[in-house]
This record gives structure tokens, C-alpha cells and sequence, in this order.
């Protein structure tokens, strides 16, 4: 029988610094029996505190592995990921995972790949670039400050805006695309929703396949409750009823399949 | 030492290897909690609503954390009752545990066809969710109108080839009286409490944390009223009651058959830990071999008052 696994924090820091302490992103190494050694890129694990006034597990896309490591890079977004965030070495975490279906590397060998991610969007791309290599070109969008920039620059070329134009390109990743010139032969995408919108409007125009990992509100994260559901252009197998389960159909679906 | 601890229990003829259930709408069809769960350890599975055809649900955001406890409106998304008995009741019968189906409808005549669709199934109870709006009847749910709730009773156990479950709404005035219409309907069994109706503000984006405005309230948050309405409820009738609200362990099982409850059900305990059923029938298990009771049928509604001064 699957069950949570009881991780220790190996090491955790704030790679957001000059942004105000309520908007930190960390970044989280667990030390993991099974999870790591299971888990593919786009594939997310559900966190659970040790709270009891907080009882529902917190979604986390999986951002890199390292043998049995596990490494989350979130954004504190309330009280659950604010627990998680207080977490320094030799404490434990419970987790479940890995979950979900990641990006489907498979049906894209050989092929070049534009990684797109924006906001904390992008640390899903990392463990996926690392997986790429020199088959992706990373484009990332930022608010004002860049992170895990120079991780991607190790293993695939990298381009990035910014929001206020502090940095890179001033605009979001579409920007970046038409301003670069960027080709691709695949997209693979994460990020807030009117950029998945409008990566899927870019898709659909220039015919290129595209794969984008959807986030919704989720209780169990194992396909039970239909608390995660986003709609589909086609009839469901599980509900028949044009509308998938982010965590178990997804949180990885063609941009072909889901209305944003 | 392992004494011989009874732990099975009898609701309307039907016998239960133990007394822990799923709750409806928090453990699918079963299929998912498969590989977290020994499903042949508990005394049933209750399934998600059925509903005659599929039903898309509510928009999403469906799900809202709040202290203690969550809302939900996910508005009984299901692929209806063929899809149902075609895929979902092969895989349960897999399974060494009862299935209790869980019927929800928009009208009496919905709840009919599914409850006579399931007639002829390998289903061992019924459950009908009377906590839907009444779309004949202006949209209030049948579960909060006593005549209401008498009337589509008595409608459903025409159709019903097996024991039938009412689960109440806890949304009413007086959980006795409705218990009193279940039982004046026919009833084989009472289960409660569904989910309370509540609300959560989202004060940064200034909207409803739901995009149904209104949830179900469950988890820990509500346990205390369900455990007093499971109390009212088993003393106003003289069915058995199956307990739920917001039990995460076996102690908290104990607290409803206490009350009077002759079972229970988990539910949102689930989402905290997908393996929390097994270990709640263990918890129960060892409660009763620390106190040396030999038949978990003998906590079924034995709470004692406080002692007062001697």
C-alpha cells in the first residue's frame, strides 16, 4: 500500500530576497525514501503541516531530484505554506507523491522544446530542463526579481523578461518569444492563467504542439474528491462530463484539451 | 495478549465486519483509495452520489480550507448511474466489504430511477442524499422540510430493493424531527450529519472563496454538533443511526457510537491522510482492548450522564 512518506529537510532558503517578505519563494531540498527516485518532471507531491487547524495537504510541483532528494520551490501563500517555510534542517514533513502525470518527455525525443514557465510556474521547468538539456530553450517571466535563473542557464539556454522591465525583457514570455524569434517544435508550459491563455491562443496559431500544467484548489490530490476540476473540450472518462481532474487526469494537459 | 474483540455490527439486517465507513463524496468509488487503503478493512464503502444521468457539477474554486475544517461545492459531479453500475460496482465487488450507494436527484421521481436502476445490483444498502435542492419545490433541499423528507421516503422505499439510509441535513431546526419523518417514511437506517452550509470571504480579492458562494462545512470544525444531533437523532427514533462530522481517529469514532451511533462514517479525515480509515478501525480496535470491552456493540449509545455531587 502507498502511504505518506515522513521527509527531512536537508537544507531551505529564500531565493527571493529583494522582494517583500510576504511574496518569499523558497526553496526546500527533502531527503526522501521512495518519492524522489519516482518522481518526473511536471509531476506535483501534496505537503501536509503539522497544524491541526489546517487539514488539507498543499499541492507542490516537484522542481528537481537528485538521487533521493526532492527539492520544492514554492511561494508562501498563506498560513499552510508559511509552516512549511519555518522548516530549517532535521525536521520532518509528511508527503505523498509523486502525483499526477508530468510532462510527457516520451513523445517528444529529438525534438526542440520551449520551456515555458512564469512566476512560480517556473520551478516546474527546472527538474524538466535538467531532463532536456540542450533540446530546450528555457523562457521564464518574472515580476521584478529573477530566481533559479542561473540554474537554468547550466543546462539549457535561457531567456527572460520582466514585469517591470528591471531586468531582461519588459513584458511576460510572449514577449520574449516575438521578440527573440524563438522557434520550437513542442511547448511545454507553466504558469498563472492568463499566460497559459495566452500561450494556448500562440499554440493554436502557429500549429505547434503544446503542453501546459494546470493548478487548481485541490483536498486529497488523488483523483477522489473533484475538488480540482478544470474544463475539457472533450467528454471525460472518469465523469462524462467535459471536465478532468487537475490532480489525477493532469496537472500535465495538451493545450488542445482544456478550456482556460 | 489478543483477546476475541467482537467489532461487527447489524444495521437493518445487513451485517458489517466493523463499524467504519467511508463518507460519501470523499472516497469516490473507492477505486483511487485502492492503493492507499486495504479496502477489505472496512465495514463499508459508501459511495459518491449517483445520479440518474451524469451531472457536470458546480465551477471551480469548489474546495475552501477554513480553521479546523473545510468547504466544499462540488456539486455532486458524477457519471451517472449507468457509467456507475458498469465500472465502478465491478470494481467494489472485488472487494470483501459492503457497498452502500450513495443517490442523489433533482426531483423525487430522479431519486426513483436511480434507487430502481440499482434494484437488481450487487449493492447491500442504499443511501439517498436528501441534502439536494428540490427544483419542484422552489430549490429547497428535501433533507429541511419534514413533509418533504416523509414524502420522498416513503417514494424511494416503493423502488427500493435493498435497505434503504436517509442521510439528514444538519440545516434544520429540530434534527429530531426529521429523523421522526425518516422513520414515519420507512426508513431502514438514519446517517448524519451532512455537510453544514457555510461561507468564506476572500478579504484580499474581496470575493467568495467558492464560486457557489456557499459550501458544505465538514472536518473537526463540526464534530461537537454532529455528535449532539447523532445524539438527539438515535433517542428521537428507534432506527439505527449511522454517525459522521469530522472524525479523524478511533476515539473519535467511540464519541459517536457513545452517542448512538450503531456505525460511522470518515470522511474529510480522508484528505488529511488517505490511509486514515484502516488506522481508525485499529484505533477503535485498541480502545476496546484497553478498556477490556469484548463487543463494540456495547458503547452503541451507552454515554452516561456527569456524576452529580454524592
Amino acid at each position: 500500500m502507498k502511504q505518506k512518506e515522513i521527509c527531512r529537510v536537508l537544507r531551505q532558503e529564500r531565493i527571493n530576497t529583494s522582494e517583500p517578505s510576504d511574496v518569499g519563494i523558497y526553496s526546500l531540498w527533502l531527503e526522501t525514501k521512495d518519492i524522489a527516485r519516482k518522481a518526473a518532471p511536471g509531476q506535483f507531491v501534496m505537503v501536509y503541516g503539522k497544524d491541526d487547524s489546517r487539514l488539507l495537504p498543499r499541492p507542490i510541483s516537484i522542481c528537481q531530484t537528485d538521487g533521493t532528494a526532492l527539492r520544492l520551490v514554492y511561494r508562501v501563500a498563506g498560513s499552510g505554506t508559511r509552516e512549511f517555510s519555518r522548516l530549517g534542517p532535521g525536521q520532518t514533513l509528511e508527503v505523498l507523491g509523486p502525483l499526477g502525470n508530468g510532462f510527457p518527455l516520451g513523445e517528444v525525443q529529438g525534438e526542440h522544446v520551449l520551456l515555458l514557465g512564469g512566476g512560480i510556474g517556473i520551478p516546474p521547468m527546472l527538474g524538466t530542463a535538467v531532463k532536456l538539456g540542450k533540446n530546450a530553450t528555457a523562457v521564464l517571466g518574472y515580476r521584478h526579481e529573477t530566481f533559479l535563473r542561473e540554474e537554468f542557464a547550466e543546462v539549457c539556454p535561457v531567456a527572460f523578461a520582466t514585469e517591470d522591465g528591471s531586468s531582461g525583457v519588459k513584458g511576460n514570455v510572449l514577449d520574449v518569444i516575438h521578440e527573440g524569434g524563438l522557434r520550437a517544435d513542442v511547448i511545454f508550459a507553466c504558469g498563472p492563467a492568463p499566460m497559459l491563455r495566452a500561450v494556448q491562443a500562440y499554440a493554436a496559431e502557429e500549429g505547434i504542439r503544446c503542453w501546459i500544467s494546470m493548478e487548481e484548489r485541490m483536498a486529497c490530490g488523488i483523483g477522489a474528491c473533484l475538488g480540482c476540476v478544470c474544463d475539457t473540450t472533450q467528454e471525460d472518462p472518469h465523469s462524462h462530463v467535459h471536465r478532468k481532474r487537475v490532480c489525477k487526469d493532469g496537472p500535465v494537459f495538451l493545450s488542445t484539451e482544456v478550456r482556460l | 495478549m489478543t483477546q476475541k474483540i467482537r467489532m461487527d455490527v447489524k444495521i437493518a439486517g445487513v451485517e458489517f465486519k466493523n463499524p467504519v465507513m467511508t463518507a460519501s463524496g470523499t472516497f469516490g468509488s473507492g477505486a483511487e483509495y485502492g492503493e492507499y487503503v486495504d479496502l477489505d478493512g472496512l465495514g463499508a464503502v459508501v459511495t459518491k452520489g449517483v445520479a440518474s444521468v451524469p451531472w457536470a457539477g458546480n465551477p471551480t474554486p469548489r474546495i475552501a480550507e477554513t480553521c479546523g475544517g473545510m468547504l466544499n461545492a462540488i456539486g455532486l459531479q458524477n457519471p451517472g448511474m449507468e457509467v456507475f453500475c458498469e465500472r465502478n460496482l465491478p470494481f467494489l465487488k472485488q472487494y470483501d466489504t459492503r457497498v452502500i450507494v450513495n443517490v442523489c436527484g433533482r426531483t423525487q421521481e430522479d431519486y426513483c430511477q436511480v434507487v430502481e436502476r440499482l434494484s437488481g445490483e450487487p449493492v447491500d444498502m442504499l443511501e439517498i442524499n436528501v441534502s439536494c435542492p428540490n427544483v419542484k419545490e422552489g430549490g429547497i433541499a428535501f433533507g429541511q422540510n419534514a413533509d418533504a423528507l416523509e414524502s420522498i421516503t416513503r417514494a424511494v422505499k416503493r423502488y427500493a430493493a435493498q435497505p434503504v439510509i436517509m442521510k439528514l441535513s444538519p440545516n434544520v431546526t429540530d434534527i429530531g424531527e426529521m429523523a421522526r419523518a425518516a422513520e414515519a417514511g420507512g426508513a431502514d437506517a438514519i446517517s448524519l450529519i451532512n455537510t453544514l452550509t457555510g461561507m468564506k470571504i476572500d478579504v484580499h480579492k474581496r470575493t467568495f472563496a467558492l464560486a457557489n458562494q456557499t459550501g458544505g462545512l465538514s472536518g473537526p470544525a463540526v464534530k461537537p454538533v454532529a455528535v449532539r444531533m447523532v445524539y438527539e437523532a438515535s433517542r428521537a427514533v428507534s432506527l439505527p443511526v449511522i454517525g459522521m462530522g469530522g472524525i479523524q481517529s478511533g476515539e473519535d469514532a467511540v464519541e459517536f457510537l457513545l452517542a448512538g451511533a450503531t456505525a460511522v462514517s470518515v470522511g474529510t479525515a480522508n484528505f488529511h491522510d488517505p490511509c486514515v480509515t484502516q488506522k481508525i478501525v485499529a484505533g477503535l480496535q485498541a480502545y476496546l482492548e484497553k478498556y477490556g470491552i469484548e463487543d463494540v456493540k456495547d458503547l452503541i449509545g451507552a454515554v452516561q450522564p456527569v456524576p452529580g455531587p454524592s
